[in-house]
């Protein structure tokens, strides 16, 4: 200690904290179809194992210059929207159902367990013998596979709300339904919300499954179509398009989180 | 409206946590209960407002509740229970909006709380914008909304820091002496009791029995930190209080 030896302290914190980066996901993207552009052309990657992006891009160019596009889009979106409208909104009312009851919540919790892992795939068969091969079975299918992952979101977002605010709003003698109505389903509406953002994944998953039966039109029949003709381009192009449904999904929630959530800040 | 309680005793399972108490809560004056922790002090307030029933025992109610008084017992909380999807002014409204109010009426509700608790320019905030010690000015003008009979704080003021604590004592010996209101104020701080407190209740260790009961007979507003009568007071609550707080503190939890 006699020797007078003067250092800074070495600096170490920081890290572990994400931060928001700008332009990084869509550069990489970029890059990666550069990439296999580049490679294709180059000869690098035959033209069996991936189709040239420009060549994709024509096509879906193709589809929608001829309208076929919309022709293809409008079924598929209507069946989207009908299957997981009908999925998530049976899916919230028996998951706050099962919240707020425990007569419901030990009657069908088990039920919901032994239908979630059924892929539904599977049951497509047996929704064309009930429901007929028309639309029916395709809104069954998606409903049913959105239902599940919605009602689970669901109980947990009930589960999950401050009970100091349900017991706050019972010592000021609010009524039942006033508390359901204006302490419970704000507090579950952030997990029901990023709950819907699964359900309605798998709603795009399980439609393709569902055009895959028995549709002249749809994306999924579409990609069917082209899959069995090994039209990589069209296949491609197809599966460009339900990413896309994805995204705008995802976005459209987005949207409704901040909008809805804007006290979270 | 005065309460009473008459023999209450509470057991968790086969745990005795309160055991018979017996208290008269007077009108118009703050009664404080301390205790070490674990001696079923919250508890008792539950019981108090009906949010617990008690094992045995009663908790009655005397005279005729004030006319204009929308929730006879309201609870203030020691995490405050804002919600935090509606504003200052939405938090009070909750409470009002079961009660068909005329709108009118409504507004000047509060409007007039958040002038009695100073939160006028507040009242579109949401309540992660404010400091604790707002969110707790924000549940106070909650309560006074209602008109209680009898204010129920459960350590109020135990989640703010040292200053905070020593700001909303003045607002409330402020509000009281404005309109003198009935309060049930349970703490572990024995500074807050002989501050706001015209009756102390010492409860035991778990299972939570009335040691003693100690007045303090000097006005509220004349009650000073500092002041030599209160610091004899606040010792000899705590010479009370010393063993038991000690041996609550070495005890293993659920044991």
């Amino acid at each position: 200690m006699a020797e007078t030896d003067t250092r800074p302290v070495p600096f170490r914190g920081g890290g572990f904290r994400p931060r928001q980066v700008r332009g990084v996901g869509l550069a990489v993207f970029v890059a990666l179809i550069a990439l296999i552009e580049w490679g294709t052309r180059a000869g690098v990657i035959s033209s069996l194992t991936l189709p040239r992006p420009s060549d994709v891009g024509t096509t879906l160019l193709d589809l929608a210059e001829s309208g076929m596009l919309w022709t293809h889009m409008a079924p598929s979106l209507t069946r989207l929207a009908v299957g997981s409208a009908l999925g998530v909104s049976a899916g919230i009312g028996i998951g706050v159902l099962i919240g707020l009851f425990s007569m419901v919540r030990a009657g069908l919790i088990p039920l919901v367990a032994a239908l979630f892992p059924i892929p539904k795939i599977a049951l497509l068969p047996l929704f064309v013998i009930w429901f007929g091969i028309d639309e029916g079975s395709k809104y069954a299918l998606i409903a049913l596979g959105t239902f599940t992952p919605t009602v689970v979101a669901t109980y947990g977002a009930v589960d999950n709300v401050d009970r100091t605010l349900i017991r706050m709003g019972q010592s000021f003698g609010l009524t039942w339904l006033s508390i359901v109505r204006k302490i419970v389903l704000p507090g579950a509406l952030p997990g029901i919300l990023s709950g819907l953002r699964v359900s309605l994944a798998i709603g795009i998953i399980l439609l393709v499954a569902a055009e895959m039966l028995g549709a002249e039109y749809g994306i999924g029949a579409y990609i069917l179509q082209a899959g069995s003709l090994y039209d990589l381009e069209r296949l491609f192009a197809g599966v460009v398009i339900l990413s896309a449904l994805g995204v705008a999904t995802s976005s459209a929630i987005g949207w409704a989180e901040r909008r809805m959530l804007a006290w979270r800040g | 409206m005065d309460l009473t309680l008459s023999n209450l005793t509470h057991r968790y399972g086969a745990t005795e946590v309160l055991s018979g108490i017996d208290l008269d809560i007077a009108h118009g004056r703050i009664l404080c209960i301390v205790g070490p922790s674990g001696c079923g002090k919250s508890t008792l307030l539950r019981m108090i407002g009906g949010l617990e029933r008690p094992t045995s025992g009663s908790v009655l109610q005397r005279g005729a509740v004030p006319p204009d008084c929308l929730n006879p017992l309201t609870y203030i909380f020691q995490d405050f229970a804002l919600l935090p999807w509606r504003s200052v002014a939405g938090n009070i409204a909750l409470v009002l909006e079961d009660h068909r109010l005329p709108g009118p009426r409504r507004d000047q509700i509060i409007a007039d709380v958040l002038a009695r608790t100073n939160l006028t320019e507040f009242r579109n905030a949401w309540p992660r914008q404010l400091s604790g010690g707002m969110k707790q000015r924000v549940a106070i003008a909650r309560a006074l909304a209602v008109n209680p009979a009898v204010m129920l704080m459960d350590e109020p003021l135990s989640a703010l820091d040292a200053q905070t604590r020593e700001l909303l004592m003045d607002d409330l010996v402020a509000l009281w002496t404005r309109a003198p209101f009935t309060a049930v104020y349970v703490t572990h701080n024995l500074a807050e009791a002989v501050r706001l407190g015209h009756r102390i209740v010492v409860l035991s260790r778990r299972p939570g029995r009335i040691r003693e009961i100690v007045e303090i007979d000097t006005p509220l507003a004349d009650r000073h930190a500092g002041d030599p009568a209160l610091e004899a007071h606040q010792a000899h609550l705590w010479q009370l209080m010393r063993d038991e707080a000690a041996a609550a503190d070495m005890e293993l939890q659920n044991g």
